[in-house]
């Protein structure tokens, strides 16, 4: 069984824990940089991206999470992970992670009351999924190597790069394990291919 | 299909809040010092509790110029606090687009005997809560997140640690009873038996429950995380302490590692005075904020 590991410094880490068990994998809540070591994939969960960076900073994750990165084990990134993914966000000259071509806008749907929650198809995973929006960001350019999985009003709100994944949207305030599971099979493939 | 203000939106607010602390604020400058140190929202404010507390009279929702003010300065969520029943503070509040509002006991209540209807809004609300029956009756009303009461203003933990233990312990003797004790339950408590029904089937309460009331120092904001709160808030500890920057970040550190002691040490070294703290039994019963709403 493949262990997918929920950085723990804030947010929803319990329900992505929740969801990849629901999915077939073993779930472990990252709080210490030595237990990147034991994961074979990794969920940057949703919360306040700005209070997730700081405590990235505090506790030294900046450089092994972007190792983590680099060795081809899968990461997910929903709302804030999004954010911390980018290689660029609009109005800022700062970013964090930097791993996914793309171009991201905080609160890009607004303030918490023009959160909402919408259906979406999302490519090879559901084409009734219902996404739950919160005071959420969107990817307003990609690079081409970026593949587009869903798009809701025109703004780009689900993507793919490689090993990395990311949603504008929360899959794991639902029932439905849907991407949980669409993450889990990438971290299996990823795992049989890193053992090669 | 779009849907704004559902409960999955309301609630997941306050789940993405989780493992954080929250701090009131009373202008721009504070708001951005608190977002520095890694808070995940402020509570914009036009006095924090414990000047509340001295100055007595009546206090009322902030001046709209302040939570103005601290939206602008800021990124992260920005709440902000209406008095108990004041359905037209709260309405003016959500007309600003502020994140969250606190439906507080810590503003003198507007309305004795109904809290708000708070489903009726898109903003979701946070309520402080004592016990199981409290908090079932907010989550009844519409609250889409919980905070112990404590006592406010006080930099005393006494009453949250009660508040906190009250309302934990209750939810474990919920959720080992049968279907068929519930209603009775219900009717001791004085608590909406749909609500309990869905507690015990869930094993837990269906939204977050943050410690609030008398944190004053990094321990105490770590306590409260051992004890089982998602999250923190933090009223006057932080800018009533000598040094503001540092006390933040510490708080936010002890939060985030609440088991790790030796980090809990060293954040805790010189961090000047902390706030000076009342003891309960010294504050008259109609000056306890606790005994607000019901």
């Amino acid at each position: 069984m493949v262990m997918v590991g929920v950085l723990g410094l804030q947010g929803a880490v319990r329900e992505h824990v929740r969801s990849i068990e629901a999915s077939g994998a073993k779930a472990i809540i990252v709080k210490k940089v030595e237990q990147l070591d034991e994961i074979d994939g990794l969920i940057l969960p949703g919360g306040e991206s700005t209070t997730m960076r700081r405590l990235i900073d505090q506790y030294g994750f900046l450089e092994p999470l972007r190792q983590f990165g680099q060795t081809g084990k899968p990461i997910f990134g929903t709302c804030a992970g999004l954010i911390l993914l980018a290689k660029e966000i609009s109005n800022q000259t700062t970013t964090h992670l930097g791993l996914m071509d793309m171009t991201v806008t905080r609160n890009a749907f607004g303030r918490q009351k023009d959160s909402f929650e919408a259906a979406l198809s999302i490519e090879g995973v559901a084409d009734d999924y219902n996404a739950v929006f919160i005071r959420a960001p969107y990817i307003e350019r990609v690079g081409e190597d970026v593949h587009i999985l869903a798009t809701y009003d025109d703004a780009i709100v689900a993507a793919e790069e490689g090993p990395f994944l990311c949603t504008a949207f929360h899959p794991e305030l639902t029932e439905d394990h849907r991407l949980a599971k669409y993450f889990v099979e990438k971290v299996k493939e990823s795992k049989k291919s890193l053992a090669r | 299909m779009v849907n704004v203000g559902t409960d999955r939106v309301k609630r997941g607010m306050a789940e993405m809040q989780k493992g954080g602390v929250i701090m009131d604020v009373v202008n721009a400058e504070q708001a951005k010092i608190a977002e520095e140190a890694g808070a995940v929202a402020v509570m914009a404010l036009e006095r924090v509790p414990s000047d509340i507390r001295k100055a007595g009279g009546v206090a009322r929702m902030a001046d709209p110029t302040i939570v103005e003010e601290v939206m602008h300065a800021v990124s992260i969520p920005v709440m902000a606090k209406a008095r108990i029943g004041h359905i037209v503070e709260a309405r003016v509040l959500e007309s600003m687009g502020v994140d969250y509002i606190d439906e507080s006991e810590v503003l003198t209540p507007a309305d004795e005997v109904f809290h708000l209807n708070k489903k009726d809004y898109t903003v979701p609300f946070v309520c402080g809560c004592r016990n199981l029956g409290e908090a079932a009756r907010r989550i009844g009303e519409g609250a889409s997140m919980l905070r112990t009461k404590g006592e406010p203003g006080t930099g005393n933990i006494v009453e949250a640690v009660r508040h906190m233990r009250q309302v934990n312990a209750e939810v474990r003797q919920l959720v080992n009873m049968s279907v068929d004790e519930i209603m009775t339950y219900a009717k001791d408590l004085g608590a909406p038996y749909e609500v309990l029904l869905q507690i015990r089937e869930e094993g837990r309460l269906p939204v977050v429950n943050f410690a609030a009331g008398g944190v004053a120092t990094p321990a105490d904001a770590a306590l409260m995380m051992q004890l089982g709160a998602d999250g923190v808030f933090v009223g006057s500890g932080i800018f009533k302490s000598d040094n503001p920057q540092k006390f933040a970040k510490a708080i936010v550190e002890a939060t985030t590692h609440f088991e790790d002691y030796e980090l809990i040490a060293r954040v805790s070294k010189d961090l000047g005075e902390a706030m000076k703290g009342i003891e309960i039994s010294t504050i008259p019963s109609h000056e306890r904020m606790q005994d607000r709403g019901w």
